[in-house]
């Protein structure tokens, strides 16, 4: 999931600084899991930008936000309320504002802050997980991603930043190095760990990126 | 005689290390080179040690050449990607440095500069693998070199961890990846050591103990407290708090430890860090019974 985090309020008001008539969007899926950009936060956004003066002249939650061709059909139900609109305020991630900001034909500002990919480890508890760094990894270390996990990104063991298990660089995240070696001492699998990794072919990264299936 | 030959003659090695100034002037760091000159084999110089800005371990290694010193050029992976890690290697040959000891860098957000981008697009292992590459007259992209440079490669090992099989694992990579000697954190038990030796036993290497003078027992607090890998006994900690000249007494903890380690034959050598104190390197070293390094 692409974890989402709401802007500072001050930050959204001055980027519709001049604009009266707002439209807004969600997502019906990361941002909603987020608490970032459902109904129920659309409507609170909606109340406090008619507390600043504002006029909202529409929402909807897309379904979902980064899905072109759905966005654009969508939104062209919202037709009216998005021609009385000087500005759209979007509330999903950086790829689902983006979408929309494709699509429409006034500016669209967004609402949130894209922090990771991440997992939802209870309501409210989210935690980076994958950095999508174009090969994967987890092969070969008891499905704990060092790319991640550790905050060198280290390939061939850990740094000597460890501590009690601990990272070095904040004390309150896992050693991904020590996680992963006792998994797979566990599994009797350490010989893994022996291999030298090489650099790492960051080309596979290289932005932006696109993949098109069946080539 | 250099690090090399003397590691390879199995005589006991000494090196020191030596932060470069933050600002363009070296007249203390030429001035402690000059002290310790004839007393050991080798300078460590740091690579922006606790990623913090300072003058570059290159220029100040290139300066430890001018005075007649042999310099460690540790090389760190947190700022530079592996174009510049080779462009600093070939520098570095190309200015008269022969030992490089890899590192893969503290974090930036320990530093002093804590908004910067680490880089980490090469660890400790891969630093090796590149310095080794090169030796074979290629870079990493297999372009063939106009001069090829000879280097006496080292790194890093943590001794007090937990696993520690999993350091000892780490350091069998540096080894096959080119490290011929190793210098490690700082070690105040010796019995610690001893089983970390244990579990290093069969790796073809030479080690060289790290020694940091400690100077009051809320320095000794602080590392145990705040520094991965470093423990230090409360019984230290107490010999320093009794004592009355604490400074002398880290000094003289500090001389005791090398010599029991001389005297029981544990390793290669040993690598002492002042941490902001070299001019009490030729001090200890003084207190010490080793034979003159020169």
């Amino acid at each position: 999931m692409v974890i989402t985090q709401p802007k500072p309020f001050s930050d959204i008001l001055k980027f519709l600084e001049g604009k009266k008539k707002i439209f807004i969007t969600g997502c019906t899926l990361c941002a909603t899991s987020c608490m970032t950009g459902g109904e129920k936060e659309i409507l609170a956004m909606k109340e406090q930008l008619e507390k600043e003066g504002k006029e909202v002249t529409g929402y909807v939650v897309l379904d979902p936000s980064c899905h072109k061709l759905q966005t654009r059909s969508t939104l062209k139900k919202y037709k009216q309320a998005l021609e009385s609109a000087d500005a759209i305020l979007c509330m999903a991630c950086g790829d689902g504002a983006q979408t929309v900001a494709e699509v429409a034909s006034i500016p669209v500002y967004p609402a949130n802050d894209t922090m990771f990919i991440g997992e939802v480890e209870r309501i409210g508890h989210f935690s980076e997980a994958c950095k999508a760094c174009g090969q994967c990894e987890l092969g070969w270390t008891a499905g704990i991603c060092p790319i991640t996990r550790c905050a060198k990104s280290l390939l061939n063991g850990p740094c000597g930043g460890s501590k009690d298990g601990k990272c070095e660089v904040n004390p309150e995240n896992d050693c991904a190095w020590v996680l992963i070696y006792n998994k797979l001492k566990e599994s009797n699998e350490l010989e893994r760990l022996l291999e030298i990794k090489g650099p790492k072919d960051y080309s596979k990264a290289a932005n932006p990126r696109r993949v098109t299936v069946g080539k | 005689m250099g690090l090399a030959q003397k590691l390879e003659s199995g005589a006991f090695a000494v090196t020191a290390e030596m932060a470069p100034p933050k600002g363009t002037d070296f007249g203390r760091f030429k001035q402690c080179a000059r002290e310790v000159k004839d007393m050991v084999d080798a300078v460590n110089v740091t690579d922006f040690q606790s990623a913090v800005v300072r003058a570059s371990s290159l220029g100040a290694a290139a300066i430890l050449v001018e005075e007649g010193l042999e310099p460690v050029m540790q090389i760190t992976g947190r700022d530079r990607n592996r174009i510049a890690i080779q462009g600093e290697l070939l520098s570095a040959a190309a200015l008269g440095i022969k030992n490089v000891l890899a590192l893969t860098g503290d974090h930036p957000s320990v530093g002093d500069h804590p908004q910067a981008k680490g880089v980490f697009d090469m660890d400790s292992v891969n630093i090796l693998q590149t310095a080794t590459t090169l030796m074979s007259g290629k870079d990493l992209a297999g372009n063939t070199l106009t001069g090829t440079p000879q280097f006496f490669l080292g790194a890093s090992v943590t001794p007090v961890y937990d696993p520690i099989e999993l350091q000892v694992l780490k350091m069998k990579k540096k080894v096959n990846a080119g490290a011929r000697f190793f210098q490690t954190q700082a070690v105040y038990d010796i019995e610690l050591f001893k089983k970390f030796l244990e579990a290093a036993r069969g790796i073809d290497t030479k080690i060289l103990v790290g020694v940091i003078p400690l100077k009051s027992p809320g320095m000794a607090n602080y590392m145990n407290k705040n520094v991965p890998g470093i423990y230090v006994p409360e019984e230290i900690i107490e010999r320093l708090r009794k004592s009355q000249d604490k400074v002398k007494e880290g000094l003289k903890i500090a001389a005791e430890f090398i010599n029991e380690i001389v005297r029981q034959k544990l390793c290669d050598g040993v690598h002492i860090m002042a941490i902001g104190a070299e001019e009490n390197v030729p001090v200890l070293l003084e207190m010490c019974d080793l034979k003159r390094a020169a």
